[in-house]
């Protein structure tokens, strides 16, 4: 009699402990999906600038033809990606493009003077600092979570309550390569 | 912050004890200055913004200002606060506001003009850790505290001229004692009451340099502001003692003297001293 009673508590003080996991690690997941969809909000703007910024350019140097498909290039295949990893690639692809078309720009006097470039220039190193951002609470609330989920007593359960590890919004290591820079 | 708690628990047990009203008048004295204090919790952001002036900041005109705000509201995970602008040369910045859903964040047009883009984006960080971190919530209920502290220990002066402790009186001679230990106590608990608030605000100040740090992973920019903002000797005209806590450096520009008993009384740490911090981060 005085067993069963016992076990009977245990078994609630599980099942009360499961609870509290499972509603813990939803809560968690849900601030990653918020977090991420402002990274996803920033992504976008970046990219509607891009045509504003390219169209500038152009009427100033028509013929760097092939920074301008570079750049387009770049951000279609930003506004295709899926998931975080393919995003972040696609990110650092577009910001690569970009810093060429910045370095286009400066061989052009009157275009660096004009008003138009100069607020779009600010507009998009804001909106990287935006990305920057969003990217650094992102990692931040990834981190939270999978911790949560890695650490024991809750790592046990975790996986059978189907939580699984998220990913950061980075590049993988190995396509991280230094920046060079040509003094040529 | 318990020491503060336990210190007013202290007090009014003492009070209690020798007035021989017990605790029943203590409540009155709670109430009175919770009063006071729920007034400004809710409205202190429109009081605090309607009192220096403020007019509300504009993303054209005030673009860095408004944007970096954004910014570290969402590297914080809050939404952006409400901006403002206080016309005026001296350079200050402050935040008020009960919650992150209703913070304002204030700076003067000064600041805006002489600190770079990273500069104010530290400021601007250092703001929101005040917000993010619930510090105004916490100065409210310090000040309704020493709030407390003062009214008891006036009740009971009072009390004692009008023989307030008739309880005491039939009771043996050891509350003769008890009775100057508490009339010292009394006397001195408003000075330590206001110690301690000044002590938790400057200690709140070097955690928000460390949650700008934090956010914008950059403690140089905030220490380069720092620098900037103490060679500026402006006093600024928009601030009261009500308010000075509330902003990133001491709006009076007191010498801020290493004499630790002068240094109690301050709002802020001494500059240098939070610029080492940061540095050692």
């Amino acid at each position: 009699m005085m067993f069963g009673y016992i076990f009977l508590g245990l078994l609630l003080l599980l099942g009360l402990y499961l609870w509290s996991l499972y509603n813990g690690l939803i809560t968690k997941k849900l601030h990653i999906d918020e977090s991420w969809s402002q990274i996803d909000v920033q992504l976008k703007r970046r990219s509607d600038l891009i045509p504003n910024l390219v169209e500038t350019v152009k009427g100033y140097a028509k013929h760097e033809k092939t920074v301008f498909a570079d750049v387009s290039k770049a951000r279609t295949q930003l506004m295709g990606a899926g998931n975080p990893m393919e995003k972040a690639k696609a990110n650092d692809a577009l910001s690569g493009a970009l810093s060429r078309l910045m370095a286009i720009a400066e061989n052009y006097p009157k275009l660096e003077a004009s008003t138009g470039f100069v607020q779009l220039q600010k507009e998009l190193s804001d909106t990287e600092d935006k990305v920057a951002y969003a990217r650094q609470y992102y990692n931040a609330t990834v981190m939270e979570f999978n911790v949560a989920i890695s650490v024991f007593p809750g790592s046990v359960f975790a996986s059978n309550l189907g939580f699984t590890k998220k990913e950061f919004f980075e590049a993988e290591p190995s396509e991280r390569k230094s920046v060079k820079v040509d003094f040529s | 912050m318990a020491g503060f708690v336990a210190f007013v628990i202290l007090i009014m047990y003492v009070t209690g004890e020798l007035s021989g009203y017990g605790t029943s008048f203590i409540w009155i004295g709670v109430f009175i200055s919770l009063a006071s204090c729920i007034g400004s919790y809710y409205f202190g952001d429109q009081i605090v913004i309607a009192m220096s002036g403020a007019r509300k900041a504009d993303r054209k005109k005030e673009f860095d200002f408004f944007t970096v705000s954004e910014n570290i509201a969402i590297a914080a995970g809050i939404p952006k606060p409400a901006l403002y602008v206080i016309d005026d040369t001296a350079m200050n910045a402050f935040a008020t506001g009960r919650d992150p859903e209703h913070a304002v964040v204030c700076a003067t047009s000064g600041i805006l003009e002489r600190l770079d883009r990273r500069e104010l984006e530290a400021v601007v960080a250092h703001e929101i850790s005040h917000i993010k971190y619930y510090d105004i919530r916490l100065m409210v209920v310090v000040a309704v505290l020493a709030g407390t502290i003062a009214f008891v220990s006036d009740m009971f002066m009072r009390s004692l001229w009008f023989g307030g402790n008739r309880r005491n009186r039939d009771r043996d001679d050891n509350s003769g004692i008890f009775l100057i230990i508490g009339i010292v106590l009394m006397i001195a608990s408003p000075f330590i009451a206001t110690i301690i608030q000044l002590a938790i605000s400057r200690n709140r100040e070097f955690l928000a340099d460390a949650g700008s740090a934090e956010l914008t992973r950059n403690p140089d920019a905030l220490v380069r502001a720092l620098q900037k903002i103490s060679k500026d000797t402006e006093v600024l005209e928009a601030a009261t003692n009500a308010t000075a806590h509330l902003f990133i450096a001491n709006p009076f520009k007191g010498k801020s003297s290493h004499a630790w008993f002068a240094s109690l009384f301050d709002t802020h740490p001494p500059i240098d001293e939070r610029i080492r911090a940061l540095k050692a981060m």
